[in-house]
């Protein structure tokens, strides 16, 4: 959790003064905290003793009224430095030391001056290369040897999430909350009229992060009226969502079992087998779609409208199809690259990918997880994703909800 | 024979406000104010046996008879004052010049350090104790005790009517002070509960009358008028004690020793 700190430094008599206990009451009185990171206590009474602190505060607010109180007591804010930087020792080798991101907001001091670090990803390294490449989030497996690679933590800021007025409301009220027993249909009015903002204001994309219980619970209708109505911008998925889906447009049926029956259809089991293996045969997706195979559903809406999406392959998946990522590494840096942009994320069902998404989010992107277990909703809460709203319920009523409210 | 610096308050008055004992309104008498003065020289230089040098009074700086806030004298180094308010800062050259005609080794402060001399920094055996917040910046704290190698103890002051250490604290010897608690805060009141083995506890309405601004020497003190009790107090402790009357000055905010500068 980051938060608001500054190094403080306290000379002179400080322990026979008490100014040195006088000053950690103070930082603790004006509800903030401190660290104390060296102090050298004089040898003798006549030597003067020297103390850095830390202080941290919840907010800049705070972190400013304490610094100028233990101004007054002679504590001074020590100027940072400039982050330490080494270069990578090798291709996909973070240097000793590195500094392991949070997805917070954070800064970081290059010759005197701070710069905000992009494409903010959690666990990962800041890259410092200088010129017109600005300081950014790099993943183990990015980094080449010799790139510049910030060490250590000074010189780097983390800013605690700062809540616009758009970010206030449905999020803050229910800030990492999944509850089965609160009034689902209100928060799924809350929940559109986000959605509705976030189209009207331009404040960034909607990414869908979906699993395949969406398709077998029935609910694939509902999420193509989503789609149809312009609130679909990203869509991050498996071979399963999109192996059923398309299952369903040319049988019907999901994992076999008729969607509009409820019954499984004989031979049903081999249904999505099936249909694999024809988009295989058209060459793919899109080649399916351009043949007019498939002429229906998520991943046909998904090529008729260009939206980008990401399906990332499992150990699991049968075919799988063709625009199926399966080198992880791969899916994972295509998966950052959709990011950009991206303001609001809704993730249905899927624990797989919900958390490989949750994890990539910079703190900043307000999310929804909807799940029907509670553990799953509690856990992507609990991933440091800030902004999270959490919504323990069965897909299809979600989205037939959703697609109701968002046509009003 | 201790030697102190004193200035003749031809030209007092009060004629700005920056504590709040000073109000243009309340005229100081002249006449009054020079009486006091020379009452104050005949006792120090009388009684205490003090040998008293005499700074040239300066038309347009009425608060230069406040020598104690010239700086601080320690051996043949002086440490010039920089004034918080503008209204003070033209006594500073004065003050520089006459200490280098003396003889002394001028050795300044940060010009960005506020610090009072010996308002704000009193000397109690082998160490400084010194006040800070309305006048003096505790950061000038730590040079002083480099400059001095002598440790310094910060007190932070919490009265404005106590605007200066000296008007609430007053060294007696080297192992006793007199000083008047409600003026500091707690830290502070513990450092010199803790440092100061032999403490003399004004009440509030002789405090008020500037008991601690007292000249002390040599087991003998002159103190305003009209502080009866912190008398007998000093007096129980064997002190010879003599009340000298300094209305005129109290209307600027100071008493004794403010009007006094100790020269070693």
């Amino acid at each position: 959790m980051g938060t608001y700190s500054r190094v403080i430094e306290l000379r002179g008599h400080i322990i026979d003064s008490l100014t040195f206990p006088k000053v950690l009451d103070e930082i603790l009185d004006h509800g903030a905290d401190y660290e104390t990171e060296e102090i050298s206590i004089g040898r003798t009474r006549r030597d003067a003793s020297r103390a850095r602190i830390r202080v941290t505060a919840p907010s800049e607010e705070v972190l400013d009224r304490v610094l100028a109180h233990v101004r007054r007591l002679g504590a001074e804010a020590i100027e940072e430095g400039d982050a330490a930087v080494l270069p990578a020792p090798a291709d996909g080798v973070f240097p000793e030391g590195f500094y392991a991101t949070t997805n917070l907001p954070t800064r970081v001091r290059i010759e005197g001056r701070w710069l905000d670090v992009e494409d903010l990803c959690m666990d990962s390294a800041i890259r410092v290369r200088g010129g017109s490449d600005r300081p950014r989030c790099v993943k183990m497996y990015e980094v080449r040897a010799g790139d510049p690679i910030v060490v250590g933590y000074e010189g780097v800021r983390v800013e605690p999430q700062r809540k616009a007025p758009l970010e206030r409301g449905l999020f803050e009220f229910m800030s990492s909350t999944a509850s089965p027993e609160k009034s689902k249909e209100r928060i799924i009015r809350d929940i559109a009229g986000e959605m509705r903002e976030t189209k009207r204001s331009g404040a960034g994309k909607i990414l869908w992060v979906l699993g395949p219980a969406v398709v077998h619970t029935g609910a694939r209708e509902s999420f193509c009226r989503i789609l149809d109505a312009g609130y679909v911008d990203v869509v991050f998925a498996g071979n399963g969502l999109a192996a059923h889906d398309i299952e369903a447009s040319l049988y019907g049926t999901s994992l076999g079992v008729s969607i509009t029956g409820g019954k499984p259809v004989p031979r049903g089991h081999e249904h999505h087998l099936r249909a694999i293996n024809a988009v295989r045969a058209a060459g793919g997706i899109g080649r399916a779609v351009e043949a007019g195979l498939l002429k229906d559903g998520i991943m046909y809406r998904l090529e008729r409208k260009g939206i980008p999406y990401v399906l990332s392959g499992s150990v699991r998946d049968d075919g799988p199809l063709p625009e199926v990522i399966t080198d992880s590494v791969k899916a994972q840096a295509r998966m950052r690259e959709l990011f950009r942009g991206v303001s609001m994320a809704v993730m249905v069902a899927t624990m797989l990918h919900s958390i490989a998404a949750g994890n990539l989010l910079p703190a900043a992107v307000r999310t929804v997880c909807v799940d029907i277990s509670t553990e799953m909703v509690t856990k992507l809460a609990d991933r440091g994703t800030h902004q999270s709203l959490g919504l323990v319920t069965d897909a299809e009523p979600f989205l037939r909800e959703l697609a109701a409210r968002l046509r009003e | 024979m201790r030697r102190v610096l004193m200035c003749p308050p031809d030209h007092f008055g009060v004629e700005y406000e920056i504590n709040p004992w000073m109000s243009r309104g309340r005229r100081v008498d002249r006449a009054k104010a020079e009486r006091q003065w020379r009452d104050l020289y005949d006792l120090l230089g009388d009684k205490l046996g003090l040998s008293i040098s005499l700074l040239r009074p300066r038309k347009g700086l009425p608060d230069l008879v406040f020598t104690a806030n010239a700086g601080l004298v320690h051996g043949d180094a002086f440490l010039p004052s920089n004034f918080r308010y503008m209204e003070r800062r033209g006594e500073e050259p004065v003050f520089r010049q006459w200490f280098e005609k003396e003889g002394y080794r001028i050795r300044p402060l940060p010009p960005d350090l506020f610090f009072e001399g010996e308002g704000d920094v009193l000397r109690v055996g082998d160490r400084l104790f010194a006040g800070y917040r309305f006048r003096s910046d505790i950061r000038s704290h730590e040079w002083i005790s480099k400059m001095l190698g002598l440790p310094v103890l910060s007190l932070e002051l919490v009265d404005d009517r106590f605007y200066h250490l000296d008007t609430c604290f007053c060294p007696l010897s080297d192992d006793a002070a007199a000083y008047y608690p409600p003026a500091f805060d707690l830290y502070g009141r513990r450092v010199i509960d803790e440092g100061i083995r032999r403490k003399v506890l004004p009440p509030t309405d002789d405090a008020l009358r500037f008991a601690c601004n007292a000249v002390v020497a040599d087991r003998k003190a002159v103190i305003p008028a009209g502080c009866g009790t912190f008398r007998k107090l000093l007096e129980g402790l064997g002190y010879e004690v003599w009340e000298t009357e300094l209305s005129e000055f109290i209307k600027a905010g100071g008493a004794a020793k403010c009007l006094t500068l100790f020269l070693d």
